[in-house]
């Protein structure tokens, strides 16, 4: 039995801030801004289906203040949060020191987590997170895949495996349906961060 | 005719006794007297806009103001860009300088904020002079123009989200030699809107009961983040901005209605909170951000 990965589309919300607030924009500040980018990002998800995977792309976002972060990355994840019919799972690239705290403050304040690339080739678990969500994150993300097999052998107590059923029904990670297998988001983004 | 003299040195501690006196004049229209002026900082220049609004709508008529005399002072004043947003609030009727185009020492004229556009022009004028300033003059780290960004965003959005009125930011930087063997950097941020009592009452005044006013209002807001929206992600960006300044060893104040809070430093003997102001509408924030103390 194979998986049926995800199919990742990439959105760069660097082009995606000038083409949608009309002009001249480098930053991402102001709350007006932010709900007009998300609604943007929306947009481009509006047709990707009932599972969708979406690589954010920060990198060119030279300012991101706590509105927008608030807007752009908290906002943006609870709407297509645990409890949503459609599977939306991201994965925000980009969130260098600059924006971290930003985001962090945001995705705490609701109680949110999210999957971040910090350095190239290097993602973190930002925001609201238990300590056994962080160990299984940890785990998943390291191997990249575990199968039923490895979470029983790997997740010896029953917290960590609840932790990381968590970390599935908060779209922290993607559970393949066909197989049971769980994917760290980072590998199925991988090929667009390369 | 009011005349208000104003002080010779336009700054940060001076400026409450001007606005005090004008929210205490009658409906006579005013000469705002700045012949005598031979200092003046951000929180100075944007208080006098401040003033003049205030006695303009009271009194139905713009006020008058005499420009200062001295030449460095007037200079300094064309050099802030204060005439451009003058001239909209004051009669004037001697020749005053305009801003120079080129280069120039200000680390941000005084801009108007209406809008969310306004904003955006801010945070785009600073990248290219607060990374130098905060590095050569305050010591900071070439990062920090990014939080100073922010912080200026947050604090320029506090006008657009919550005032509901003109407002206006500046900033600059100053060697505080004999206050306090440092150089700083001073932002100002005031409107003329309906404060953080007006903000907040619709949402928060009944669960307050009597003790609503403007000392709860700015305490709710600024200790607490509360906002006149539902939406929980909201309320950040005052907290935020405390955080970082508290982190720069810095000192915010915010003067609204009858009150003003702060959270300030060992270096700075404001008291957290101060009552009984004379009612001024809007809110007036000021942030001084202290050069690293080169022996800690």
């Amino acid at each position: 039995m194979t998986d049926r990965p995800l199919d990742p589309v990439a959105i760069d919300v660097g082009s995606l801030v000038q083409r949608t607030v009309a002009s001249l924009y480098a930053h991402l500040v102001t709350r007006q801004t932010g709900r007009a980018v998300r609604l943007a990002i929306e947009a481009q998800l509006a047709g990707a289906g009932e599972r969708s995977l979406s690589l954010i792309d920060l990198s060119e976002v030279t300012i991101l203040d706590f509105s927008c972060a608030d807007e752009v990355v908290a906002k943006l994840l609870q709407r297509y949060g645990d409890g949503e019919p459609r599977e939306a799972f991201f994965v925000f690239r980009g969130v260098a020191e600059p924006h971290r705290d930003q985001i962090e403050v945001a995705l705490q304040r609701q109680a949110l987590g999210a999957v971040a690339e910090t350095v190239p080739g290097r993602f973190e678990l930002l925001g609201y997170r238990t300590s056994a969500e962080e160990t299984a994150w940890a785990l998943l993300e390291e191997r990249g895949l575990l199968t039923e097999e490895d979470v029983s052998e790997l997740l010896g107590s029953e917290q960590q495996r609840t932790a990381l059923d968590g970390l599935v029904r908060r779209r922290l990670a993607f559970r393949s349906p066909t197989t049971g297998r769980v994917h760290a988001l980072s590998r199925l983004v991988r090929h667009l961060t390369e | 005719m009011n005349v208000v003299a104003i002080p010779g040195s336009l700054d940060r501690q001076s400026v409450d006794a001007l606005l005090d006196e004008v929210v205490a004049l009658d409906g006579a229209r005013s000469l705002f007297d700045a012949r005598h002026v031979r200092w003046v900082d951000p929180n100075g220049l944007v208080a006098l806009l401040v003033a003049g609004s205030v006695a303009g709508d009271r009194q139905g008529a713009p006020p008058r103001l005499e420009p200062p005399e001295s030449v460095d002072v007037l200079g300094y004043l064309g050099r802030m860009g204060f005439f451009e947003e003058a001239r909209d609030i004051f009669e004037i009727q001697d020749r005053v300088p305009r801003r120079a185009a080129g280069p120039s020492d200000v680390l941000l004229e005084i801009t108007p904020i209406r809008a969310n556009d306004d904003v955006h022009g801010v945070v785009d004028r600073v990248q290219s002079r607060a990374g130098t300033i905060l590095a050569s003059k305050l010591g900071y780290p070439a990062t920090s123009v990014v939080p100073f960004s922010v912080i200026l965003s947050e604090v320029c959005q506090n006008i657009i989200e919550h005032a509901d009125g003109a407002g206006w930011v500046a900033a600059q930087a100053y060697n505080w030699a004999r206050r306090l063997g440092r150089w700083v950097v001073m932002i100002s941020v005031m409107d003329v809107g309906r404060g953080f009592r007006g903000s907040l009452s619709d949402e928060h005044a009944a669960r307050y009961g009597d003790r609503w006013s403007d000392a709860t209002a700015l305490e709710a807001a600024f200790l607490h983040g509360l906002t006149r929206f539902p939406d929980s992600g909201r309320g950040q960006g005052i907290q935020q901005i405390r955080r970082q300044v508290q982190r720069w060893n810095g000192a915010i104040t915010i003067r609204s209605g009858t009150a003003r809070i702060g959270q300030v430093p060992d270096w700075d003997d404001t008291p957290p909170m101060t009552q009984g102001l004379a009612s001024l509408p809007g809110a007036q924030i000021g942030i001084v951000l202290p050069a690293r103390d080169a022996n800690p």
